[in-house]
């Protein structure tokens, strides 16, 4: 197993699910209630030091009894490696502690998982829709069962009727 | 153009007198100062700049001093990719820019949406707006922008001003 | 600068209020405006900002307390698309993320799809790629430099600018076909060789270059207005910057030397010697010395890659995934099959997930591809620079002028095409 990897389960064996390296990337699947420690534990540790926020997006998974999966990716500039953080929750309990108090830059990203995905972040400073309207009713378009041309938004314009 | 020249001075050979219609120097004036408004959306509006910048210049036209306020313009060039989110502002914008106005919808996403088949994007801006002239490209090269802004001009001088407009409007071939 | 002043007492009904000055506290008190915070709307159809974007100001007076950006006025469902069509036809897509430097994108892309499939680029086709990539990337740099002197006064750069990137667009007309939304490249390399008339127009463009390059400075750097509305502007620390994720000239500007072009090389950048410019302030001004000096190494990437390249193929030879030449597919039945069926069908990608990032000139350009086996892409994530850099502009502008949302707009060089995607 990758050295990265092997460090996250002695530190953390009851929250590490399982690691995968492969093309040279290596992912950690975490469980949910530990994925803020074993977050907090790469930032801060010495040999981890992943200081550099890469991405936070989201996979949907709807075969899957837990369906979603998030996934954070950091980066250290010190040390020059990466890794990839993952977790999953079900549709029913969609919640997940939010890592904007370690990366700042986790807050725009995770307010777009919660915009397309529908997946709820604990603690997030300002947890509300980005790329869609705040008033934009129709679900979370990057399911799997939302369907590629919306369902109907894009062709109403009720601002026509206004007489203003 | 419909133009008429008379009374040629008999020293210079040059003519001081120009007779034509009201409505067709109404129509003069008015295709060739049309004042746009920056309106550009995405990729389309580079090529808006670069049609303004100093290679293609738009201001030989009289259409180079673009306003950012619509108060003061009358040409809405909308170049980009409309979604349905920016659509109420498009709207509001038209509805401020005082008449006559027109509207070129420049883009295949302005025209008809593209290959943006999806769920926020407006397939052509004609669903909520009058268009006037339709530039195809992805994006139009600033030749072809000057092509839809020259037929919006030939279609300006077809226009009635004092009289009804008639129901069909023949363009000369 | 940031200055603090002394809130005074405040009564509602009346306009004035009687504020003592703190600095001669035996005076009589003077009467001052009263104050409070103004709510002040910017965008979406704004001519400075960029695109579509729309900024919620809370000011206090001229100075900034707090800015919301609101963002989505292009979104156009990008990602979701990519899961409704292959592998090959996403490329299209990619252009028109950042459109102003639209190759750069296709070669992002293209990267990450061949780290999937983990095909290997044959080396005259990377040559190639790294001699367009750096043309866009001093075309997306003129762009900026153009805007960004618009912004803040300096028409003159505006035009000089572009009259330079009109011949770089000629160039591209004649590469591919398109000036703008280009799609040169392909999933293995490119789709076609540089012709030798394009190789002698290009070095004569670097030799006609670099003097331009210092037109540009000449005009900008000894002007006290610019200096005095880009120094000490829109700073921001380097433990900040990164931690808001962010990338490219903007971090560089902060003393982090984070550059992918030297921490993960790919392409032929390893066989290219260039510098990374690296500010030290974190402001304004750094953040427009580093593209201007960026400007200078491209011409300097681009002559050496031009000195090393040698002959050879522009395309891997994977027949299951690359697509054959086009000349075959007009003239030969079964390229024709191979070109449609990788088109409609596309290929079997492997299953997994990759991230694969490159140093676009906006900042780090990374997609995250998850494959479940197919032609089409599971979920395709695209990390655009500029979207995470909005995440970071409320944090900038606190304590600024009003005027300075306009230049710190054009030093974080948003392109909404990529932060709405």
């Amino acid at each position: 197993m990758h050295a990265l990897a092997e460090r996250i389960q002695q530190e953390y064996p009851r929250g590490f699910i399982k690691a995968v390296e492969w093309r040279g990337d290596v992912a950690v699947t975490v469980t949910r209630e530990f994925l803020h420690d074993i977050a907090r534990f790469v930032h801060d540790d010495p040999d981890m030091d992943c200081d550099y926020i890469v991405h936070v997006s989201s996979v949907d998974w709807p075969d899957d009894e837990e369906r979603f999966e998030v996934v954070y990716e950091v980066y250290s500039i010190r040390k020059r490696h990466r890794i990839r953080l993952k977790t999953r929750v079900p549709e029913s309990d969609c919640i997940v502690d939010s890592l904007t108090d370690l990366w700042k830059g986790a807050e725009f990203m995770e307010r777009e998982v919660y915009d397309m995905m529908g997946i709820r972040f604990r603690h997030h400073p300002d947890l509300r829709r980005i790329l869609m309207p705040d008033e934009y009713t129709e679900g979370y378009p990057l399911r799997k069962d939302f369907p590629v041309q919306g369902k109907g938004w894009r062709d109403t314009f009720e601002f026509l009727n206004e007489t203003t | 153009m419909g133009l008429i020249q008379i009374g040629r001075h008999e020293k210079d050979g040059q003519s001081d007198v120009i007779v034509t219609t009201l409505e067709r120097a109404v129509n003069w004036a008015r295709k060739g100062s049309l004042w746009p408004m920056t309106f550009g959306l995405a990729c389309c509006a580079i090529e808006m700049i670069a049609a303004v910048s100093s290679r293609y210049d738009m201001d030989r036209y009289g259409a180079g001093v673009f306003r950012a306020s619509p108060r003061q313009s009358d040409l809405m060039i909308v170049a980009g990719t409309v979604c349905r989110r920016m659509a109420p502002v498009i709207r509001k914008i038209y509805d401020q820019m005082p008449e006559p106005k027109y509207v070129i919808a420049m883009g295949s996403c302005a025209t008809s949406g593209n290959i943006y088949d999806s769920y926020s994007v407006v397939q052509g801006v004609d669903r909520f707006v009058p268009v006037d002239i339709y530039v195809p490209g992805c994006p139009p090269t600033p030749e072809a922008l000057f092509d839809g802004i020259l037929k919006l001009q030939e279609r300006i001088m077809l226009k009635r001003v004092f009289t009804k407009q008639p129901d069909q409007v023949r363009m000369k071939a | 600068m940031k200055e603090t002043t002394t809130k005074p007492v405040l009564d509602d009904q009346r306009t004035t209020v009687y504020k003592v000055d703190p600095e001669h506290p035996e005076s009589e008190s003077l009467p001052t405006l009263r104050t409070e915070e103004l709510l002040l709307n910017m965008g979406p159809q704004h001519p400075s900002t960029h695109g579509v974007l729309k900024v919620i100001l809370e000011l206090e007076g001229e100075r900034l307390v707090k800015s919301t950006p609101v963002m989505g006025f292009l979104h156009r469902g990008v990602e979701k698309l990519a899961e409704d069509g292959t592998y090959h036809q996403f490329i299209p897509h990619t252009d028109r993320l950042d459109y102003v430097c639209a190759m750069y994108n296709n070669f992002a892309y293209c990267r990450a799809v061949e780290k999937l499939m983990n095909i290997t680029v044959p080396e005259r086709a990377e040559y190639l790629r790294t001699i367009v990539a750096e043309v866009q990337r001093i075309i997306g740099h003129q762009f900026w430099l153009g805007t960004q002197a618009l912004d803040i006064g300096a028409m003159t750069v505006f035009f000089y600018a572009f009259r330079d990137r009109e011949i770089l667009l000629d160039w591209f007309d004649e590469l591919c076909g398109a000036r703008l939304t280009t799609s040169w490249y392909r999933i293995g390399g490119v789709e076609r060789d540089l012709t030798p008339a394009l190789i002698q127009k290009l070095r004569q463009f670097l030799d006609y270059f670099p003097p331009k390059i210092d037109e540009y400075v000449v005009f900008l750097e000894k002007n006290r207005i610019w200096v005095a509305r880009t120094k000490g502007v829109a700073v921001i620390s380097a433990e900040d910057a990164l931690s808001f994720g962010l990338s490219g000239p903007t971090l560089r500007g902060s003393g982090v030397d984070y550059d992918l072009r030297k921490y993960e090389p790919y392409s032929a950048y390893p066989k290219c010697e260039f510098s990374v410019p690296v500010g030290k302030n974190g402001d304004t001004y750094d953040r427009y010395w580093i593209r201007v000096q960026e400007m200078y190494e491209s011409v300097k990437i681009i002559q050496q890659c031009l000195d090393q390249m040698r002959e050879g193929p522009v395309m891997a030879d994977v027949p299951s995934v690359t697509l054959p030449p086009k000349e075959r597919v007009f003239t030969n039945l079964d390229s024709m099959i191979q070109q449609f069926k990788l088109f409609s069908q596309g290929f079997n990608a492997p299953p997994g997930e990759i991230y694969c990032g490159t140093e676009a000139h906006k900042g780090e350009l990374g997609f995250y591809i998850v494959s479940t086996g197919g032609g089409k892409p599971y979920r395709l994530k695209i990390r655009a620079p500029s979207f995470i850099h909005m995440g970071a502009f409320d944090y900038m502008s606190r304590g600024y002028m009003i005027a300075d949302a306009v230049t710190i707009f054009g030093t974080y060089d948003i392109v909404m095409g990529e932060c709405d995607r």
